[in-house]
């Protein structure tokens, strides 16, 4: 090109600066209105997602009417709906194929801690194992709410927020040794005693001696290591 | 609609004497209780009989009697109770026939080779409850992970469990680079 020198000077000294942001805004403008979601729907709250994605909320206004039913293709996770102990592995294997940067909505009480459901079976809110972006309350939610989420995605995306922090890749589940049931704290079975309302005894001894909020925490009190990617 | 419940008490009662413990009706809904040592010779009758034909095994489920009430503790003959619902399709009748299980050996035998809709049954029965049906084909768990540890339909099993909720690998943060 033969544009005098001085017309634009940061172009010929290789100061591209003022060129690369500008770039970014202009991905980002694309990213943020072409959302395509990846449904992990177990529950009601798939009900109230499909209510949104069809033509009386008409998710397409907010250009994220393109589901995929391949993580693959898709770079924004609803999870709506209760997540049990047998479906985490597999929520943490689609998540982990979505190509970055990806972002994660997690739609409904049970999602994000389980609601009503304390029990054995149900994870008690997915953010404990794979980032959250936008948390939704109700039970379920309305459509609206999850407009107003994937807005809020929107809104993350334009103030350059591509993702709030970068993680690390977990294992794969499947080669995850688990923690907690190797401890013989944990595998020793409850003694017969105490009503069937409460803990038996035991068990609530147990259960103080042992933070076990998270897998890492029985790891680290009994210095094993962690099986984790790195970190 | 008027099957004859007495005559069915009578042949069971004539053939498996020592078996029968009780005989209940309430509402209208007759239970059959059994010892467990022939259940697979009782309920082959209960199915073969051209006169009861109850051809359809509807349910199999189980109780834990684990610290009852004292005012219903005369039901707990032994801690588990494996229950079977029978249909006649035929006559139009149900049955519901108990069989007591202990807690040591905790172990019935199948009723997979009588009606085939018993083997995930008794699989459930076996994932939530603890109790071995001897002969099964393929008892493996089915509702709950294959890795996972304990029954958690038993009474003494606690209601959060033990750890297995929080026991995935985590995403971690990674800190920024100065």
């Amino acid at each position: 090109m033969n544009a005098p020198a001085e017309s634009a000077p940061g172009l010929k000294s290789g100061d591209a600066g003022f060129i690369t942001t500008r770039l970014q805004a202009l991905k980002e403008w694309g990213r943020r209105n072409s959302l395509w979601p990846m449904p992990f729907g177990t529950a009601c709250c798939a009900i109230e997602m499909m209510a949104t994605l069809s033509s009386r909320y008409d998710l397409a206004r907010f250009g994220a009417e393109v589901i995929r039913f391949s993580p693959r293709q898709s770079d924004l996770m609803i999870v709506s709906g209760r997540i049990s102990i047998k479906m985490m592995p597999v929520l943490i294997d689609i998540y982990n194929q979505m190509p970055e940067p990806k972002w994660c909505i997690s739609m409904g009480a049970c999602a994000s801690s389980g609601g009503v459901f304390d029990t054995y079976t149900l994870v008690q809110g997915v953010d404990q194992f794979i980032p959250v972006d936008v948390y939704i309350p109700g039970c379920p939610p309305r459509p609206e709410s999850l407009v107003d989420a994937v807005m809020l995605i929107q809104e993350k995306i334009k103030r350059g927020e591509r993702q709030t922090k970068l993680y690390d890749r977990t294992t794969h589940p499947l080669d995850f040794e688990p923690v907690a049931l190797v401890s013989d704290a944990v595998q020793a079975p409850p003694a017969l005693t105490g009503s069937h309302h409460s803990l038996p005894n035991k068990d609530a001894q147990t259960a103080r001696e042992l933070d076990w909020n998270t897998a890492a925490n029985i790891a680290r009190r009994e210095g094993k290591a962690l099986p984790l990617g790195s970190g | 609609m008027s099957f004859d419940f007495e005559k069915l008490q009578r042949a069971v009662r004539e053939r498996f004497d020592s078996e029968v413990l009780e005989w209940t009706v309430f509402r209208e809904q007759h239970c059959l209780h059994l010892a467990p040592e022939r259940i697979v010779d009782v309920l082959r009758f209960l199915r073969d009989e051209p006169a009861f034909n109850f051809a359809m095994l509807t349910d199999v489920t189980a109780l834990d009697h684990l610290k009852l009430p004292a005012s219903m503790e005369h039901w707990a003959r032994e801690r588990f109770a494996v229950v079977y619902h029978l249909n006649s399709l035929e006559h139009g009748a149900r049955l519901r026939v108990k069989a007591y299980v202990p807690e040591e050996p905790c172990e019935i035998d199948s009723v997979s080779g009588v009606w085939a809709s018993a083997n995930w049954g008794e699989r459930e029965v076996f994932d939530m409850y603890g109790i071995v049906f001897r002969g099964h084909p393929d008892l493996r768990r089915i509702l709950t992970p294959d890795h996972f540890d304990g029954h958690p339909l038993r009474k003494d099993y606690p209601l959060k469990g033990r750890g297995e909720r929080d026991n995935f690998p985590k995403y971690t943060e990674i800190p920024e680079r100065g």
